[in-house]
């Protein structure tokens, strides 16, 4: 899906790219195999192994290996993994280095020393960068990004202007429970999350084209770091207005979250489809629909576990 | 108040439930004069319509007086009598704005469920399940009307409630069956069923210009309904040929439009066909039982109209669509936009071009629901039509 038209967060969408020191490492990688693999003397002379008569077998198997990390690292889709193989690859030299190391002296151990430290301090980098590698990964699963429209027969400047106007929102998102604008660009939102807990943040408004489109985003210090951007363009044949909204956000508490939210059948695009048949509803008729099993109208979870229609009970008002 | 209450597969029972309230600026509350139970409403009854919940009140044929309206309802004062349609619909979408009430865009609150099994969702309906809205019904005391500015219609005096509530439903259905065959002069029509909306599909069609009109059931008593008071001619399919006979009577072309008046819970005269669909209905490989539908098919003239008011819900099995594709049919369909026919058919009953009241069999009081489905079930004691009053 794609990254919100012209909304930068950095919390959604900096990490979510990928870093780039498992890629360099990857390029690492191809370069010492491939040299190990045509040249492995003067790699042993280098390492100070080259009085092994195995030495001409073991440093190009162990090149054909760095190739394969590299390859993993620089074509491969999950650098994250590939990068672990990497570590386990260090591991494996570093325990060569020092089973060769027991019987050698001088020169030759010198340079063995030296291969030992350059390996510990890469070896270093390569669990950083499968750390960063990983990090970036799960903050991509967490993110939930969704496109959704509707067609609202309204024009876009009446459509524009009741979103426009921030406070009106709750009347149509289900989840919101209040906004409170504080300037002209800024508003304080409070949110039902999952499993009944609350979340607040402040949000302002990058982007506001009048009667086209609206782009918002979180401050930062919020615990839910989001945007969004809802965009009103005409439907052709005289149909009104189709509103097109994205939205991104990270979940507090991650793929966790999501899954209580599943649980209580508040999938997140099922809400943003549910809150978009309100704004219509709003929009054309004035209210939300009601009915006797849905006094509130729409939303999943009345649909789950509805009442029989029949008149609520008496001294129920709204 | 006294609500007539789904409890299950056929059962139906009064049950005591709060009186209704106003819930949005436009609803209003109507104190109900007189309720029918509706051949849709066996549907419910058999269990063959999804998300009922023990306790729904049913009923969507429903006229009566208007005791409250919400802030936003200027047509309407208390006082006034009214008959109200029974698809719900918010006047404001695209959908109510071109006349097509039955598909408002905004009425069911449950459309999500909705669009899981039919692709998008058609209105709310009163008294019909939680997938159409999950709104309670009319056959009850009170009854709380959504978007009371654009569906109830004001009745005059004159014309008396027997009359007047079959506009909610079975009358502008029969017609909108009826005019959507585009009937031109010289037409020869079929209808399958003579339950109320075939006999009034038959007799909008000769309103409308049919030459000739055909009628199909198996009930004699419905048949001479619909030959004293529809201008029909009956075939009884229990004792010759449908097929057959509509290709003598229509000398070998077939009717010209047929109307599919039957829906889900359709017979054959075939004991081995009609137990084909009868077994996979019941154990809900099929959700329908449509030999009526594709009997129509069949029956209808090469590049004829198909035309389907009988209440369908999900899926059918065996549709022969080499005989609708390669003979040029034409299906019209629809739940009744009744919205549009309101005030039109009551001008019609007004200047005495047709008194729809020539179906109704047995008139009862609410209280007597449970007796009333029963006899329209089993079409005891020539049951046609089941009038409830308070």
């Amino acid at each position: 899906m794609n990254p919100i038209d012209g909304v930068l967060l950095p919390e959604l969408d900096s990490p979510v790219r990928d870093p780039h020191l498992p890629r360099a490492l990857g390029w690492l990688s191809l370069a010492l195999g491939a040299s190990a693999v045509a040249a492995p003397g003067p790699l042993a002379r280098l390492t100070g192994i080259d009085d092994s008569p195995a030495a001409g077998t073991v440093i190009p198997a162990l090149g054909a290996r760095e190739l394969g990390h590299g390859l993993g690292l620089v074509a491969g889709r999950r650098p994250s993994g590939w990068a672990w193989t990497r570590v386990a690859g260090d591991a494996m030299d570093l325990s060569l280095l020092g089973w060769a190391m027991t019987d050698r002296s001088g020169e030759r151990r010198r340079r063995l020393a030296l291969t030992t430290a350059v390996v510990a301090g890469i070896t270093a980098l390569d669990v950083l960068a499968a750390l960063s590698a990983g990090r970036a990964r799960r903050t991509r699963d967490r993110t939930i990004r969704i496109d959704m429209a509707v067609t609202v027969n309204r024009t876009p400047a009446e459509a524009y202007r009741y979103w426009r106007d921030m406070e009106n929102l709750p009347r149509f998102m289900s989840h919101v429970e209040a906004i409170r604008t504080i300037d002209l660009r800024r508003s304080h939102w409070t949110v039902r999350g999952p499993a009944g807990r609350h979340v607040e943040w402040d949000a302002e408004i990058v982007d506001d084209q009048p009667n086209r489109s609206i782009a918002w985003r979180s401050l930062p210090g919020t615990p839910v770091p989001n945007a969004g951007r809802v965009r009103f363009v005409p439907a052709p044949g005289e149909r009104g207005t189709e509103v097109r909204v994205q939205l991104g956000y990270v979940p507090p508490a991650g793929a966790v979250g999501r899954a209580v939210a599943k649980v209580f059948g508040e999938e997140p695009e099922q809400q943003v489809r549910d809150d978009l048949r309100r704004f219509k509803q709003v929009l054309e008729t004035g209210d939300v629909v009601r009915s006797d099993s849905s006094p509130d109208g729409i939303s999943v979870r009345q649909q789950v576990m509805q009442r029989p229609a029949q008149p609520l009970p008496n001294g129920f008002r709204r | 108040m006294k609500a007539t209450a789904w409890m299950g597969r056929d059962s139906v029972k009064v049950i005591d439930v709060p009186d209704p309230t106003i819930l949005s600026p436009r609803d209003a509350i109507v104190r109900i004069s007189t309720t029918a139970i509706c051949g849709s409403d066996m549907h419910l009854y058999h269990g063959y319509i999804p998300a009922m919940r023990k306790g729904d009140i049913l009923g969507h044929e429903f006229m009566g007086e208007v005791v409250e309206v919400g802030p936003q309802v200027r047509n309407l004062r208390p006082g006034d009598r009214v008959v109200v349609p029974f698809p719900i619909a918010c006047g404001h979408c695209i959908s109510c704005q071109r006349g097509l009430y039955s598909v408002c865009e905004n009425s069911n609150p449950n459309a999500g469920i909705a669009e899981k099994i039919m692709g998008h969702s058609p209105a709310g309906i009163f008294g019909y399940s939680h997938l159409l809205g999950g709104y309670a019904g009319g056959q009850a005391e009170y009854a709380r009307v959504p978007f009371a500015d654009v569906g109830p219609l004001k009745l005059p005096d004159e014309v008396p409630d027997e009359q007047a509530v079959m506009l909610a439903d079975v009358f502008p259905t029969g017609y909108m069956g009826a005019e959507m065959c585009d009937i031109k002069p010289g037409q020869l029509v079929a209808v399958w069923g003579a339950g109320p909306v075939g006999l009034l599909a038959a007799a909008s069609a000769r309103l409308l210009g049919a030459e000739r009109v055909f009628v199909i059931d198996r009930y004699p008593y419905r048949l001479r309904l619909a030959r004293e008071h529809a201008g029909a001619e009956t075939i009884n399919y229990e004792e010759s040929d449908v097929l057959d006979t509509l290709n003598e009577l229509t000398a070998g072309r077939g009717p010209d439009a047929c109307i599919d008046a039957v829906g889900l819970e359709g017979h054959h005269g075939n004991a081995a066909i009609y137990a084909y669909d009868r077994v996979k209905q019941g154990v809900r490989v099929e959700t329908e039982r449509p030999p009526a539908l594709r009997q129509a098919i069949l029956a209808c003239r090469s590049g004829g109209v198909v035309s389907v008011v009988g209440a369908y819900g999900g899926f059918v099995d065996k549709f022969p669509m080499g005989a609708f594709m390669n003979r040029s049919l034409t299906m019209r369909t629809g739940q009744c936009h009744v919205q549009r026919y309101l005030r039109p058919l009551l001008e019609r009953i007004q200047r005495g071009e047709i008194d729809p009241s020539f179906i109704v069999s047995h008139r009862m009081p609410l209280k007597d629901a449970a007796k009333g489905y029963k006899l329209f079930q089993k079409k005891q004691d020539e049951c046609s039509k089941v009038l409830l009053t308070a």
